[in-house]
């Protein structure tokens, strides 16, 4: 049942999701980039604005007209929040010879996540398996991730680095939301078509009034969506794990090596990466620890060190586990594709190298299944 | 000479050679025996023979200046001791020393070379032999050379 | 102390050492209590632990250990970093954290009416040393037990006594090699590889257990093949790096595998296919 809210009428959505103890996380304009962070008003939006991304190039650029969200997707994403740069794991106090550890007793905060786009849905799905899966749920996580609302957000156009539609992922949103809306800013004014996914979202709904959508309001809606899927870039999946695992000796392996610093932005920016590190920190009597753990980048040097040397010392081969573990790897561990489209990596990457474009030169230049992985031949060991 | 005719035949280095071929071998050939500590050859003499070795243990060793002397391999029971004969300049590389009492045939070099110059089917049935315990020295020096279990050497997968 | 909480296994559970052994110049063998009614966990061969010190940090440490004595567990760890340097550095009384066990254990039950063959090389006689040891207790459970060690030099071999012990217990061999040795070494002088023309192998009725450096691993699987030790009877242990150990941080991956968790113990045939590549 699709309702309608009106722009002015967010200063009560705001309101309403104060009232119950949510903090506002969403898009707003800073150091000439669209970042997420804490609004206090649907103000702080950045209202007129979007963003032109091409490979290596992000800049933003003012809109012909004031739409709230009419930009793709910016550096942030939202594991920053559910999946922090760096957290407490514990901490100790020596006593005498042993310790006692202090487990962490903060209280989870709550947030509501606005503007989050259907590719971010699916990043955060995604992390959901890779953190809550099988062996070892993340407690951490599960207390974060059990506190956010969400509230998405139907692109209405693409950045030239999307690529979500290939992906399976956007640009319509499809679940896993409690409130999605479409962004219309046409002759009859600035509004959203509204759609509650969850009870929660429908005692929002309900709290705001909204009269329902008229079947033009929501025609426009579809029109808009379904627009923004044509202004993409493409990527081809079928067959792409057994095309990896085949040929990971191809020479364009070599070709990207040359190209990539191992800077490890694309890591950085990417919504489903999910590599960290451990640190231990102590103060200066050395009677006082703090375990933290931290983002880390499987491009850095170091990640695969064993007692002597990295096992990946070439950037070769780092550029090489990072692609084929996102597009690969992933769907053997967590049953999907680790990708979701949004097409940071390839914004952000100060080499410009364009993950759509390798994937396309390694399909092109494929040899026979000789070297498949699934292949069960004799090595020469 | 029928026993050890036998026995040459029955070794698996010597497997799939002609009867009269090991014949020939067993010809060049005479029992031999080394007491625990005596060396069986040295470094740069003349390499005028191999051995099959029967029983014991020996123990191959280099000696460099300003080092102390290493064992670089043992060989047992049933092993071939020394290529060296086959190969011209003809000298050993290290030292042989039998750890423990150690017996075994001696086959004579000189006498073998002659006929394998005569008979070059002979020749290459023997070169073939050999090379293939050379390649798998050559396999086994260099692992050792990887030095697989030293500090830092964890990186190296190949 | 407080310890480990059910719900989060990133929390070390306290430890006291109660025995340093020395076992060669740079590995020491700790052995650890548990404090506090922290409660005996058992382990099965093959898993590790996280052993963490107290500011310093954490490394993931294969048992080495009985795994039929409950509450008291055993590491054999080489000093080659600042943990492992400040683990073989602890005295009894020391406190140690310890997370775990983790990991895929040796598949024991598949050697069942068969002989178990244990190729070790260097330090990688730790983490078989609880599958001789369930071994040599169930007995009559198994055929053959054959053990081949190699380590670089005689001073680097580990559980010498136990070695010499476990040759001496029926229907079972231990052949001994090191790389290289003094004039004064009486034993066997060459790569592991070479005590398999010793070895009273019936590769057919084989179930082989295989740990060591990665190259180790390969040459040895090539020889185990070669005579005719059935692909699918063939285990090995791998190592990565790890910094959590329950398949979070992601430094263990190796292909599409988890060493953390969907190893370290793998069956050969899973990793035939990656062990080509370099690098990976």
């Amino acid at each position: 049942m699709a309702a309608v809210l009106q722009a002015p009428n967010f200063e009560h959505l705001f309101a309403a999701l104060q009232a119950r103890g949510y903090e506002v996380i969403g898009p707003t304009v800073r150091d000439g980039a669209i970042v997420y962070d804490t609004l206090r008003s649907p103000n702080e939006l950045p209202g007129g604005w979007t963003d032109e991304q091409e490979a290596g190039r992000y800049r933003l650029r003012r809109r012909a007209d004031e739409a709230w969200f009419g930009y793709a997707v910016g550096p942030h994403s939202w594991k920053k929040y559910l999946h922090p740069p760096e957290y407490r794991l514990f901490s100790a106090q020596r006593e005498g010879q042993g310790f006692r550890i202090l487990p962490e007793t903060s209280t989870a905060v709550k947030r509501a996540f606005l503007g989050v786009r259907a590719c971010e849905l699916a990043a955060i799905s995604i992390q959901d398996r890779v953190l809550q899966g099988a062996s070892y749920p993340d407690p951490a996580y599960r207390r974060r991730r059990e506190n956010v609302l969400l509230i998405a957000v139907n692109c209405t156009e693409a950045a030239a680095t999307c690529f979500c539609a290939s992906m399976g992922t956007g640009p319509q949103v499809r679940d896993g939301y409690d409130l999605v809306m479409t962004e219309l800013t046409g002759p009859d004014g600035h509004q959203f078509v509204v759609e509650a996914g969850s009870e929660a979202g429908r005692q929002l709904l309900e709290e705001m009034e909204c009269p329902p959508a008229t079947p033009e309001q929501c025609r426009q809606a579809e029109t808009l969506v379904a627009a923004a899927a044509s202004q993409m870039r493409a990527i081809r999946t079928e067959g792409i794990r057994e095309m990896l695992y085949g040929n990971l000796e191809h020479p364009r392996w070599d070709d990207v090596a040359r190209r990539c610093l191992a800077c490890g932005n694309c890591t950085m920016v990417c919504p489903t990466c999910f590599c960290t590190t451990v640190e231990e920190v102590t103060d200066i009597t050395g009677n006082h620890v703090e375990r933290w753990r931290k983002w880390d980048s499987c491009f850095s040097q170091n990640f695969s060190y064993i007692h002597g040397g990295s096992v990946r010392s070439s950037i070769r081969s780092r550029y090489r586990q990072w692609l084929t573990h996102k597009l690969a790897s992933w769907i053997d561990q967590f049953g999907t594709s680790g990708c979701v489209g949004c097409g940071r990596c390839i914004a952000w990457c100060p080499a410009g190298i364009d993950i759509t474009e390798e994937v396309a030169a390694l399909q092109a230049g494929v040899r026979g299944a000789a070297e498949a992985i699934t292949e069960n031949n004799h090595g020469n060991a | 000479m029928e026993t050890l005719e036998r026995i040459l035949g029955e070794h698996p280095f010597f497997a799939g050679l002609e009867p009269e071929y090991i014949r020939l071998l067993a010809g060049c050939a005479s029992n031999v025996r080394f007491e625990a500590g005596t060396y069986i050859f040295c470094e740069s003499q003349q390499a005028d023979a191999f051995y099959l070795i029967r029983q014991g243990q020996v123990a191959l060793e280099i000696f460099a200046p300003k080092r102390r002397p290493i064992i670089i391999e043992t060989l047992g029971e049933g092993d071939i001791l020394g290529w060296s004969w086959l190969v011209p300049p003809h000298y050993w590389r290290f030292h042989a020393r039998a750890v423990e009492l150690t017996r075994a045939f001696a086959l004579d070099g000189v006498c073998l070379r002659a006929k394998c110059e005569q008979n070059h089917d002979l020749g290459y049935e023997l070169l073939k032999r050999f090379a293939s315990i050379i390649e798998r020295r050559l396999d086994a020096t260099r692992l050792q050379l990887l030095d697989v279990y030293a500090q830092g050497s964890a990186r190296v997968t190949r | 102390m407080t310890g480990m909480l059910p719900t989060d296994p990133m929390l070390p559970a306290a430890c006291r050492v109660t025995q340093v052994t020395r076992e060669t110049p740079d590995t020491f063998t700790l052995q650890l209590e548990f404090v506090d009614g922290e409660g005996p966990r058992g382990f099965a061969p093959g898993q590790f632990s996280m052993l963490y010190v107290f500011g310093v940090g954490e490394v993931p440490v294969s048992m080495s250990g009985d795994p039929e004595q409950i509450g008291r567990l055993a590491y054999t760890v080489r000093s080659v970093g600042q943990v492992t340097h400040a683990l073989v550095c602890r005295r009894p009384g020391a406190t140690v954290g310890v997370r775990g066990p983790f990991g895929t254990p040796w598949p024991l039950s598949e050697g069942r009416g068969l002989d178990v063959l244990v190729v070790a090389g260097g330090i990688g006689l730790a983490p078989l040393r609880p599958a001789i040891y369930h071994v040599l207790r169930h007995r009559d459970e198994f055929g053959r037990l054959i053990v081949l060690y190699g380590a670089r030099s005689p001073r680097d071999l580990l559980y010498r006594k136990e070695l010499a012990g476990w040759a001496r217990r029926s229907e079972t061999q231990v052949l001994l090699t090191v790389d290289y040795a003094g004039l004064d070494w009486r034993g066997r002088v060459g790569v592991v590889t070479t005590l398999f023309r010793y070895a009273r192998l019936r590769p057919e009725q084989t179930l082989a257990l295989v740990c060591g450096p990665e190259i180790m691993m390969r040459f040895v699987a090539g020889e185990l093949l070669g005579r005719g030790v059935p692909a699918s009877k063939i285990y090995v242990s791998m190592e990565r790096n790890m910094k959590c150990a329950t398949g979070w941080c992601g430094h263990c991956q190796y292909g599409p595998f988890f060493v953390c968790k969907d190893g370290p113990v793998f069956a050969y045939e899973k990793l035939r296919a990656l062990w080509r590549h370099d690098e990976l």
